[in-house]
């Protein structure tokens, strides 16, 4: 028995008891004689697939078949490293008197995610002069005090004191110039309120000017706009020999649940085509001898399974399009930086060109 | 301080037609490094082609082109670039369009 669409077994990695074959993708030109593989726009767009299979308010998940490893890890370092988002980035301590120190206080106020949409905020530029359009102001003041109301014997410190947690929701925004007007839409906050920051105890207080600019995860993780982004490949599994009856509920059992499929009356196994993208290609079936030849397990090298999880700056449907566009600002930036390249070059004349300074 | 850093530069050692080239593009990682690579070695005329990123401190990689028939790397490296922002701007509207027209699960995620 084998698979109905029966998959073109270049675009198949190997996945086998102790090793992966054909890892590397091979369809370059040169690489088989008489067939083309060069770049061809068309041929793409026609083999190109994404397909949106999941959405909620926070992730997103959706095929991308037909590219190079190269692209899709492209896309998703992107995501990781370049996608701007606005958070804190500058604490003025008035005062803390709490146990957590300014400098850790300062970092995980830096952590919390913010609410803000980052294209409406300016990248701070070299001067790295704050003005209302690159820099979101919150105030941050709490002090704890005893709870005069107190039940009596009461241990539980959110009875005894007022104020006992910092939370994220104790940010408070102060606009700025434009801003009133520009955010007026969805004001600046954090997208969880419930934080915990620093714990406090009566006489203890905390006062501090919070600065949020626009930066990349390049620099530092928390500005990262997404929680996760992966992907994985599609999983291929081809049942090349009958599985005899009495093994079929074995069969079925190493593999992720919903993946095979078992007829109740003629124990028949056949795969499941829509779940098949929920193994996890443990290879357990490769354990068992009375399953020998009887499988083959391959994973599809050009089928990405992408998973992207927002961090609340963007709606996760928005993410894809964003990277797309950095890689194609990176793709501008450097065709103008090659076109310098080759006027430069024509005014060097014969053959005289310009050197790296090492 | 003087000028500004150059985005690419032309390595040390390369021919005077630009037939084998280094290239040294500043502050860019794997991200393009690799996408470039794969683009390039799309191309019929590239006879080799592959690149590096010499040392985590430094912000660069170095791609390296070598081409048959003596024509120029760097107009293969232009012919990449535009390559490879079609393939941007197809799989873009290609997942808008999936992202419209598509019937894909909704679902509530809890936080």
């Amino acid at each position: 028995m084998t698979s109905r669409n029966a998959i073109d077994p270049r675009r198949l990695v190997g996945v086998h008891a102790e090793r992966v074959t054909n890892i590397s993708s091979t369809d370059y030109p040169g690489h088989y004689p008489d067939e083309d593989n060069s770049w061809n726009l068309e041929k793409f767009q026609k083999n190109l697939k994404v397909k949106v299979q999941r959405l909620s308010q926070r992730s997103i998940e959706f095929d991308l078949v037909g590219v190079d490893a190269s692209i899709a890890n492209a896309f998703r370092r992107i995501l990781l490293a370049e996608v701007p988002t606005v958070v804190v980035e500058h604490v003025y301590v008035w005062d803390n008197t709490s146990v957590i120190q300014d400098e850790v206080l300062a970092h995980r106020i830096g952590l919390v995610p913010l609410n803000i949409d980052p294209a409406l905020v300016e990248m701070r530029d070299a001067t790295n002069q704050p003005t209302d359009r690159n820099t979101v102001v919150f105030k941050l003041q709490v002090a704890c005090e005893r709870n005069p109301h107190a039940p009596k014997n009461s241990k539980n410190p959110a009875e005894l004191y007022i104020n006992h947690e910092v939370l994220s929701s104790h940010l408070v925004w102060e606009p700025a110039g434009e801003q009133e007007d520009v955010f007026a839409a969805n004001p600046p906050a954090p997208t969880n309120p419930n934080i915990v920051l620093a714990k406090l105890r009566p006489g203890q207080e905390v006062e501090m000017e919070l600065h949020a600019v626009k930066g990349v995860g390049k620099d530092h993780a928390k500005y990262s706009a997404v929680a996760t982004a992966s992907y994985r490949l599609l999983p291929h599994i081809v049942i090349k020999k009958p599985i005899p009856p009495h093994l079929a509920d074995k069969f079925q059992k190493c593999f992720a649940p919903g993946v095979i499929n078992v007829h109740p009356l003629t124990k028949e196994v056949s795969v499941d085509e829509h779940n098949i993208r929920k193994d996890t290609v443990t290879r357990e079936v490769l354990r068992h001898p009375e399953f020998t030849d009887m499988v083959e397990l391959s994973r599809i090298r050009d089928h990405f399974l992408f998973s992207i999880e927002s961090e609340g700056a963007y709606a996760p449907e928005r993410l894809l399009p964003e990277a797309i566009q950095i890689m194609r600002d990176k793709i501008a930036n450097l065709r103008k930086a090659a076109e310098a390249l080759l006027h430069a070059d024509d005014a060097a004349g014969d053959g005289d060109v310009q050197m790296a300074s090492v | 301080m003087a000028e500004p850093i150059k985005k690419i530069t032309l390595m040390k050692g390369s021919e005077p037609d630009l037939s084998a080239a280094t290239y040294q593009i500043y502050d860019e990682s794997h991200t393009i490094g690799n996408a470039l690579r794969w683009m390039l070695m799309k191309n019929p005329k590239v006879e080799f082609c592959g690149y590096s990123a010499p040392h985590p401190s430094e912000n660069t990689i170095q791609v390296r082109i070598q081409m048959y028939d003596n024509l120029s790397s760097l107009t293969a490296l232009m012919d990449a670039l535009s390559a490879l922002d079609d393939l941007c701007e197809s799989v873009d509207d290609a997942y808008k369009t999936s992202l419209k027209h598509d019937a894909y699960e909704r679902w509530e995620e809890r936080s």
